[in-house]
């Protein structure tokens, strides 16, 4: 493949993992993410990914990513994608992989919903993505690409952050980012070598055995491991906020939105500031860890926020966490898969009012 | 002079200790196959000299601190998955002995797909079914594989086959699929015989087990899907007396679910 290409998000996405060497992908076709194992397959085998070397299709979700649980257990790197309603039957494989303190990437190219919804793109999966989808006390870090070459960067910022931290990671698109062309440039990557082996189950030749678990009968040492997960959530917040902020510094008023919406939410601003508004446009990247403080610092000269989503007020709640009261919120939604127009949302800005969601 | 503690060590080398087994004592109840059962995969890992190279799927149900037993590195599954992930470590890491011990309940009812699926794909893994018709970590309610009138906290009156279809046969369902090579049905329970000398015990069904066990792993090591479902009592749950139980598993629970080999395509029994 050459270096710069024109193509979907979702293939973008699946060539992105086999650069930062994918070894093991686990399928179970969903539209609207249905490219991902489809591009995937068509380069299992390719000599250009010599890494590359399990691709199987599951018969359910849960099995796909109780594959992925076992392939990650192994100490590879292993990954799955899905859409909405997939991604609730991964919860349960997620909630476990947390607990394992299990490495891998999980894809949510988010549709509508909910129950079957429909295959057009929203933003719905927000709370179960980043509040914890699954039983018990969990995180997992969430990413939110904006572009066909964020989908294309993505999976090797994910790879290593899932090892760093053994953690699952998931990239957060939405059905426009899976399916939007877009002029994509592959730079050469370094894959890095993650070291697994004081846990991954290898056999126990000339060393203890590796024992994978998320279950202590006891109390007092559950909740050990339950604290040192928290820890480790703690310092992955402390050190793996990302976001975008465009032409902040002096802006007033604050468009927030995330994934494909903050493209059209950067056009606004573009707009407005011609016009001689003091606008600016904060996207968080990490939807968790969510960036809380950077949102708060923005109260120093922002009065107004108005936060866009492809649902009806998910992050806006955390966008009021990171307010704390110092400046007003607004709520903009579309649901059902449209899109708000650069005008509604400059309309809204210049007559802001009760929360509203249009259909 | 200094005094030291008593090594157990020679006798348990006397009784046969087992590379493949750690110190710690079970939690299973006293008479329980389980314990059995795990001795018997840990004999098969020894003799097979592959205890380096083995892991097990723990399961959720009466197996799931087998972790705690097995000297060997495992897995721990949520109920009913061990099957998928068996089939996603072995993928990866195809030099590895993987297999799985799941109760009725596990495999037959909420892990059906899984191990079901790992049979169609006819990926070289071994699955330990225990059946003891009942579901015994939760305290005996219905399993799949629940007598017809055998009554169970969740069938208070008997199960009514009629309401809740019949029990269900995993070999027979399992022998059925073009990518099992290896499925057996034993029991776990010793049997009561009458000697000139007066009653004593056979213990002739456990080591047709053990054999069977060690067959599953061969079949493993040939490339081929495995399954072994050993019979086992739950006396706790039934509330029968320990050997009135095993009396149970191999007077009763037989004629549902009769002993021997329901497919061995490589013919490994033969060998």
């Amino acid at each position: 493949m050459t270096d710069r290409v024109y193509m979907k998000g979702n293939e973008a996405l699946a060539y992105g993992a086999l650069k930062a060497k994918l070894n093991a992908y686990f399928a179970y076709p969903i539209t609207p993410s249905s490219e991902i194992p489809e591009t995937l397959a068509r380069e299992f085998g390719s000599e250009e990914y010599p890494d590359f070397k399990v691709f199987l299709q599951s018969a359910s979700e849960l099995e796909a990513i109780n594959m992925v649980l076992g392939a990650a257990a192994g100490g590879v790197r292993a990954m799955t994608a899905t859409s909405s309603p997939g991604f609730s039957l991964k919860q349960e494989g997620l909630s476990y992989a947390a607990g394992m303190e299990l490495p891998f990437l999980v894809v949510n190219i988010m549709r509508g919903g909910p129950g079957l919804g429909n295959i057009a793109p929203e933003q719905g999966d927000y709370f179960q993505m980043t509040k914890g989808g699954g039983h018990g006390s969990y995180r997992m870090i969430v990413l939110a690409p904006n572009s066909v070459q964020e989908m294309a960067s993505f999976p090797k910022i994910a790879f290593d952050l899932a090892f760093k931290y053994r953690n699952p990671v998931c990239i957060a698109g939405d059905a426009f980012t899976g399916q939007l062309k877009e002029d994509t440039v592959f730079p050469k990557i370094e894959a890095t070598e993650y070291d697994v082996s004081s846990w991954a189950i290898t056999g126990a030749r000339g060393r203890e055995r590796h024992v994978l678990n998320s279950m202590n009968l006891d109390p007092e040492v559950h909740a050990k491991h339950v604290t040192h997960l928290d820890e480790k959530y703690k310092c992955v917040e402390r050190n793996e906020v990302r976001y975008e902020s465009y032409l902040t510094d002096d802006a007033e008023v604050i468009l927030s939105a995330f994934g494909i919406t903050s493209r059209i939410c950067k056009s606004v601003v573009n707009n407005l500031r011609s016009q001689g508004s003091k606008i600016g446009l904060f996207r968080p990247i990490t939807l968790w860890p969510f960036p809380y403080d950077e949102v708060k610092k923005l109260t120093e000269h922002a009065n107004h926020f108005l936060v866009v989503e492809l649902n009806t007020g998910q992050m806006v709640e955390d966008i009021r966490l990171g307010v704390e009261g110092k400046a007003g919120v607004d709520f903009f939604g579309k649901v059902g898969g449209l899109l708000p127009t650069e005008r509604e949302i400059e309309d809204k800005i210049q007559s802001p009012a009760e929360e509203e969601i249009s259909d | 002079m200094t005094t030291q503690e008593p090594s157990l060590e020679p006798y348990r080398k006397k009784l046969g200790r087992l590379d493949a087994l750690t110190d710690k004592p079970t939690h299973y109840c006293q008479g329980c196959e389980h314990g059995e059962l795990t001795r018997l995969i840990a004999s098969a890992i020894e003799n097979l000299g592959i205890r380096e190279r083995t892991a097990m799927i723990d399961s959720v149900g009466c197996s799931v601190l087998a972790f705690d037993y097995l000297n060997i590195d495992h897995i721990q599954s949520p109920h009913g998955r061990a099957p998928a992930i068996a089939t996603g470590l072995k993928r990866v890491r195809p030099e590895l002995v993987v297999y799985t011990v799941q109760g009725d309940g596990d495999t037959l009812a909420i892990g059906l797909l899984e191990v079901m699926y790992a049979a169609i794909r006819g990926q070289p893994i071994s699955v330990f079914l225990v059946n003891n018709a009942i579901y015994g970590m939760t305290g005996g309610q219905m399993a799949p594989t629940t007598l017809k009138g055998q009554i169970t906290t969740t069938t208070p009156y008997g199960r009514d086959i009629e309401f809740t279809g019949a029990p269900v046969d995993a070999c027979k369902l399992l022998s059925a699929i073009d990518g099992s090579a290896y499925v057996k049905r034993v029991s776990l329970a010793i049997s009561e015989v009458e000697t000139p000398r007066g009653k004593s015990y056979s213990i002739k069904n456990i080591l047709e087990a053990k054999q069977a066990i060690e067959n599953a792993f061969k079949v493993q090591l040939m490339g081929g899907f495995s399954f072994v479902e050993c019979l086992s009592s739950c006396w706790v749950n039934w509330k029968l007396p320990i050997m009135e139980a095993k009396r149970f598993v191999n007077e009763q629970l037989v004629k549902q679910y009769p002993l021997g080999t329901y497919k061995d395509r490589f013919g490994i029994e033969k060998k």
